[in-house]
């Protein structure tokens, strides 16, 4: 087929991955003791000039960065230029790690027996630590690993000391710094702290991102981050922060160091030990303050079995080569590079390009196990609402069904190979015991029928197993989501035209860019992979300027519509609550509480099937997408929050063209 | 001519012999096994007259005495004697008949190069692979009747066809020539020039202006679309010192003199320009105008627009020169600054009048070994800031520095080399320099001999905050010596599948490291990745030290073999190299100039107005292209 020609250059089953190793295999037969005090002799940057943390802090201090903005800062608040010194000494003495090998060994011993218990292996890609090795030899690297858990940065350095790299300096929230012991131990193990907002506070973001920058130029240790930002909730990947990416490029683009290598880290976890904590999170249940009595509290988890966890290593990103031809260097020749300037329109677009790249790639090499495509189906089961559960035999052919077409859409699907199917699906259940019931040969989510309590709060006790759940399907969006926002192009422009399907596509995609990582201008490269999979796979036949389903499709792309069924329901019920419900003096802050009881009343009433729009994150994140479009305004009000303006007209019309009951131009037309 | 005054009486006499030898210092070989001579005061030298002090003017035949496919004398190259050692010929320059022994190591363990793997070039110029030329015979017959000299013979015109860009050596050791000029005139004097200028508007004929022949922008290259006939504009035989100043200490000069004839004409009369470009045996001063030429010892006698005090210059529009010689005029834009660095297109320049100073009383060089590469660069970032610049203060890189080791001569005495033993163990062991990290600046100190020691001693002050250690005299003058050779060094390179060449920028102090740095990596990388089998070598040094910043000069070589397009993939690597050069907030150029090597960056430096600018003086000075090079613009 032409198509396949073109595009065969792309086809996700020719991506090449490594094997996994798993680390935990020896450390159950070896002493942990003499693993936690063994000989530790990393390589390092092939350029490193400095080595002691104190050295460091007063490189930062003495740069000229700083004393250029200590000066300004002195200058603008009147305050004698000491005792800015001073303050910026301070901020750097609460931000700073101390990393101590001693630390680091003490975890490495803990960690050992703690993961030995709660998990069945961890799992990394030697190859991928090969590579790391050799880049961190060669240019200063930052580490950027996806973030699901607490664990992840405590797990990563665990890794790095295992194999010997260099331990990295890993940016943290402020509020690890409550846990007072834990915070002082992950200090010393490497973790420097950054307030969550610091946004007028110059003296403050020169200091931080002095730090970084110096760390990274000197080569003192790799930089890791969360591109994130956060845990991620849902699983999901979250559309990514952008303020230390520019800090770590900032150092190539003006010349101070020949490249900086970035390493995207994939960690996957078979079963994610915050995972109620999340669900509950997301249902209104504010997080609970990080406590060290409240990490006690969270030894329970220790006595459960949570998998295993695989740590891909992805293949290191040069950042030289991803501005090749993008970013004009000279941009920076006409000022000295010491004084802060605002980066150009150039710059955050390629920021911003970049670190969707490396979100994508992040994605696409999370493993996923079968227990994610389980939770899929029976999500999907739920709410086609089949009574009594779906037979364990009918699941287990769905589940290998959604097992060959996710493995042509490309994901990294870790399925015992040597295993039946039905061995498999049984295995991946009972790991998930919490979450689904079998009773009779029947499978069905553990929804608590009984309860006692109103209607209301039976119906959040099943949203936490819903939206428990949902994360585990989420985990594996981002492989059907191209494919999904076809699907649902073609079932929303009920037509077969192929330029209609693209104007639907392209309105899809463009309202759920905040909930899905879609990277920005990429619309037809992304129709593009959605039409080559769904020929690939069969689903569809693109004659000429048709878009045809054909007689096998309609399975995937039923499938692939009901996955995106929730959130596009969801959304629709935002913009009726919006329409219907929205007051004039409608503020951020009351926007989650209204629309959630809006939601429940729904729920209730039975006119909405999805109890995953009782998610803040949608929710956050369609009002997101409405301010983007322009249908809702925020005005900032005086001293008070900021009040949200909805335009009535273009949500309903957005809300409609959702349902399908607009063709896409109208949605268009509306928003002018 | 110095050789004649040998005995002479006068004063004047006596310090042109020293001035002499001085020159001879870093250009000739050692008198009567005496190296270092230069290390002490300068005496009078009676001793015999020196090949070098012969008649040495350009010749019209330039290739009677000259490569026509290589770097300067015949007489002089590298090569590998039977033994397999590197040996120097001829008998010009102080390396001259001297065997280097460490040079074959150093060619096999940088580049991978081996004796056995050799690459010669095409012995004799093949007449018959030379287009016959495309005369305009009307402009031939006016020509004639003037009395002009010119040629058309096809050595003459392929000889004038290049200059030393690695491409054009390339191509002609493959015995392979493009677009040619169709010939060649010589005018004596600058009413040679007008009349000629005139004929080629008449007759509407491209004129390109040649003086050394040195250029390394591909500024002598013949445009490939250009159709009319192209004639190559010798200025050499305009050679004569017209007039010394002595009240303003001026000189006026003839711009087709070269650098060496200028200085020895004037060392004669006790002066000197100071003007020391590294290509100064060869290259000219209307050369030296027409790019902005720099010399070595700018911290001085200044660059070549400090040295100008008036120009002439023919172009088709008429004779451009200012009514006076004011030392400074607040006329409007200098004029002078469309003269200098117009790279041929605007006209040619005939006669410059020039500062000159009395020669020194006495120089010294020196060098000062630096743990690592940034303590040097701090180091001479300090100098410079406290304004006490040497004549010529210059860092080498490790690799260069190494490079330099290489070229070491045989030592005579067990003595000397136990010497430089101690001297090697001093440094590495007892001081802790890495002998890998180590880098060394070499100096020349001129002046009076009391304020010479004084300047010697506040520079070696500072030297030492940076960690910096006095390396001998001896080192210094050989880095400098370097510079002589390294463009002969090359041939020999190429004989061995090896290519390479240098170019330069200037850049602002804070950048310097992360330049050397940048420019360094950027190419072994492209190297790699255009498939070059061997590591290059990629190495720098800064050259001169301004205010405000420095000028960098990288050198880049590789081994070729196993490629099949070597000077394509060099073309592409120095590309790139530049693109760096740039992004780090480097120059273009400092001083070698745009010609057409580098024309394609010009308005992105300039910006777009700047272009017109430049563009509407030679649309007005030059309506009809007849300075047809296309360099610049």
């Amino acid at each position: 087929m032409a198509q396949e020609a073109v595009y065969s250059h792309r086809d996700p089953m020719l991506k090449k991955r490594d094997d996994f190793e798993d680390i935990l295999e020896e450390r159950r037969n070896s002493s942990d003791l003499r693993y936690a005090l063994r000989c530790y002799t990393p390589v390092v940057y092939k350029e490193l000039t400095l080595c002691k943390s104190g050295e460091l802090r007063d490189l930062v201090l003495q740069s000229d960065h700083l004393r250029y903005v200590i000066t300004q800062v002195s200058k603008e608040t009147g305050a004698d230029a000491d005792e800015v010194q001073g303050e910026a000494s301070a901020i750097l003495e609460e931000m700073a790690h101390c990393l101590q090998l001693s630390t680091v060994r003490f975890f490495a011993f803990t960690l050992t027996k703690i993961f030995k218990t709660l998990f069945r292996s961890i799992c990394v890609n030697e190859e991928g630590i090969q590579r790391l090795q050799q880049a961190i030899h060669e240019h200063p690297v930052v580490l950027l690993p996806s973030h699901r858990s607490y664990m992840d940065f405590l797990l990563m350095s665990y890794i790095l000391y295992t194999y010997d790299l260099a331990l990295p300096v890993i940016a943290a929230g402020m509020d690890f710094m409550g846990m007072k012991f834990v915070g002082e131990m992950l200090r010393m193990s490497g973790a420097f702290f950054i307030r969550r907002s610091f946004g007028g506070d110059k003296l403050y973001w020169a200091v931080f991102s002095e730090y970084v920058r110096t760390m990274l130029k000197t080569g003192f240790a790799p930089v890791e981050f969360f591109l994130e930002g956060t845990r991620s909730r849902t699983a999901k990947s979250l559309t990514p922060k952008l303020g230390l990416l520019n800090i770590v490029m900032d150092p190539f683009l003006k010349g101070e160091v020949f490249d900086v290598t970035l390493v995207p880290v994939s960690i996957s976890y078979e079963r994610i030990l915050e995972e109620s904590l999340y669900a509950r999170e997301l249902l209104g249940v504010p997080k609970p303050k990080e406590s060290t009595s409240g990490l006690f509290k969270a030894r329970k988890v220790l006595s459960e079995d949570y998998g295993s966890i695989h740590v891909y290593f992805g293949q290191p990103v040069s950042v030289r080569s991803l501005a090749e031809g993008r970013v004009n260097r000279c941009q920076f020749n006409l000022t000295p590079r010491h004084i802060p300037q605002r980066p150009g329109e150039e710059i955050n677009h390629f920021v911003n390009d970049s670190a969707f790249r490396l979100v994508r790639a992040q994605e696409e090499n999370m493993v996923l196990k079968p227990w994610v495509l389980l939770a899929s189906l029976l999500l999907q089961n739920h709410h086609h609402g089949q009574k009594g559960g779906t037979a364990l035999e009918e699941l287990t052919e769905q589940a290998v069904w959604l097992r060959d077409l996710s493995r042509q859409c490309g994901a990294f699907l870790h399925w015992p190979e040597h295993a039946p199917p039905s061995e498999v699906v049984s295995s991946s259940l009972s790991l998930h015991q919490g979450l689904v019931s079998i009773s009779e040969g029947r499978v069905q989510l553990a929804l608590e029928q009984g309860g006692q309590g109103g209607p209301e709060e039976k119906l959040l006790n099943q949203a936490v197993v819903v939206l428990s759940c949902a994360s585990y399907r989420n985990q594996a969006l981002h492989v059907f989501l191209r494919p999904a926002l076809l699907a649902l192009a073609i079932v929303t422009s009920s037509s077969n035209n192929r330029q209609e399907v693209y104007n639907s596509f392209s309105f899809l995609r463009n309202m759920f860019s905040n909930e899905f990582i879609l990277c920005p201008g990429a619309t037809v490269q992304d129709f593009e992979e959605a039409c080559y999979l769904l020929v690939k796979t069969g689903a569809l036949q693109i004659p000429q300027q048709e878009v045809l389903i054909t007689e096998r499709g309609h399975r995937t792309l039923a499938f692939l519509t009901s996955i995106l069924d929730p959130f596009l329901q969801g959304y629709q019920v935002v913009c009726r609550f919006l329409c219907e419900e929205a007051t004039e003096a409608l503020t951020d802050k009351q926007f989650v509480p209204a629309v959630r009881k809006f939601i429940i009343k729904h729920l209730l009433t039975g006119t909405l099937r999805y109890a995953e729009a009782l998610s803040s994150d949608l929710q956050k994140n369609s009002l997101a997408a409405l301010l983007r479009l322009g249908a809702v305004r925020r005005v900032k009000g005086g001293a008070e929050q900021g009040t949200l303006k909805v335009n009535k007209v273009m949500v309903n019309s957005l809300e409609d063209t959702l349902g399908g009951k607009l063709p896409t131009q109208k949605a268009a037309a509306a928003r002018l | 001519m110095a050789s004649n005054s040998s005995g002479g009486g006068s004063d004047r006499q006596r310090t042109a012999q020293q001035r002499l030898s001085i020159i001879a210092g870093h250009l000739q070989r050692p008198v009567d096994g005496n190296p270092a001579i230069l290390a002490e005061e300068c005496k009078a030298q009676e001793s015999k007259p020196d090949a070098s002090s012969e008649e040495r003017r350009v010749p019209r035949r330039r290739q009677e005495i000259m490569k026509w496919n290589g770097w300067g004398y015949s007489d002089s190259r590298f090569l590998f004697n039977k033994k397999g050692q590197a040996e120097f010929t001829g008998k010009r320059y102080r390396l001259s008949g001297m065997i280097i022994p460490g040079l074959k190591d150093w060619m096999e363990g940088t580049f991978g190069a081996s004796l056995q793997h050799k690459a010669p070039a095409t012995p004799i110029l093949n007449s018959n692979a030379i287009q016959p030329p495309n005369l305009h015979e009307a402009f031939v017959e006016e020509l004639k009747s003037t009395g002009i000299p010119f040629s058309h013979d096809a050595e003459d015109r392929v000889f004038r066809a290049h200059g030393h860009c690695l491409h054009e050596i390339f191509a002609l050791r493959e015995g392979k020539f493009g677009r040619v000029p169709d010939m060649v005139v010589w005018p004596n004097c600058h009413n040679d020039v007008v009349k000629i200028v005139e004929l080629a508007c008449k007759h509407n004929v491209c004129l390109i202006p040649y003086g050394g022949g040195t250029s390394v922008s591909s500024a002598l290259e013949c445009p490939h679309e250009e159709t009319r006939s192209i004639v190559s504009l010798d200025t050499s035989q305009m050679n004569r010192i017209l007039w010394i100043d002595e009240k303003n200490l001026t000189v006026h000069v003839e711009a087709g003199i070269v650098g060496q004839d200028l200085e020895r004409l004037l060392n004669e009369s006790g002066y000197c320009t100071g003007h020391e470009p590294d290509s100064m045996e060869f290259s000219s001063l209307g050369g030296w105008v027409a790019t902005r030429a720099s010399g070595m010892k700018k911290n001085i006698y200044g660059n070549i627009e400090d040295l100008v005090v008036h120009i002439k210059m023919v172009t088709p529009r008429g004779v451009i020169e200012k009514s006076c010689m004011g030392p400074r005029m607040s006329t409007g834009p200098d004029v002078h600054h469309f003269i200098m660095g117009s790279e041929g297109t605007l006209g040619v320049v005939t006669e410059v009048t020039m500062k000159i100073r009395p020669m020194p009383e006495y120089q010294k060089y020196g060098s000062v070994v630096f743990p690592n590469f940034e303590q040097g660069v701090a180091c001479l970032r300090e100098v410079a800031r406290q304004r006490c610049a040497p004549a010529s203060i210059r860092l080498m890189d490790n690799e260069q520095f190494k490079f330099g080791h290489a070229l070491k001569p045989q030592v005579s005495s067990i003595f000397t080399s136990f010497l430089d033993g101690l001297k090697k163990l001093y440094i590495t062991k007892f001081k802790g320099f890495d002998p890998n990290r180590l880098c060394v600046a070499t100096l020349l100190f001129e002046g009076d001999r009391e304020k010479v020691l004084q300047h010697e001693k506040q520079v070696y002050d500072i030297a030492a905050k940076f960690g910096g250690l006095a390396a001998g005299e001896d080192n210094g003058q050989r880095g400098y010596m370097l510079t002589f050779v390294i463009a002969y060094l090359r041939d020999l390179g190429m004989d061995y599948y090896v290519i390479g060449e240098s170019f330069e920028t200037s850049v602002p102090w804070d950048r310097v490291l992360d330049i050397c740095r940048n420019v360094k990596a950027r190419i072994v990388r492209e190297c790699k990745e255009k498939g070059v089998q061997f590591p290059p070598l990629s190495t720098c040094r800064v050259t001169q030290t301004y205010d405000a910043g420095a000028c960098v000069y990288f050198y880049f070589a590789f081994n070729y073999r196993g490629l099949s397009d070597p000077v394509h993939v060099y073309e592409q690597v120095e590309h790139a190299a530049r693109e760096e050069i740039l992004a780090n907030g480097g120059s273009l150029s400092h001083h070698h100039g745009v010609g057409k090597l580098r024309k394609e960056w010009m308005r992105d430096t300039i910006s777009n107005v700047g272009m017109g600018m430049l563009k509407s003086v030679k649309d007005y000075v030059d309506p009809n292209n007849i300075f047809g090079n296309r360099n610049l613009l």
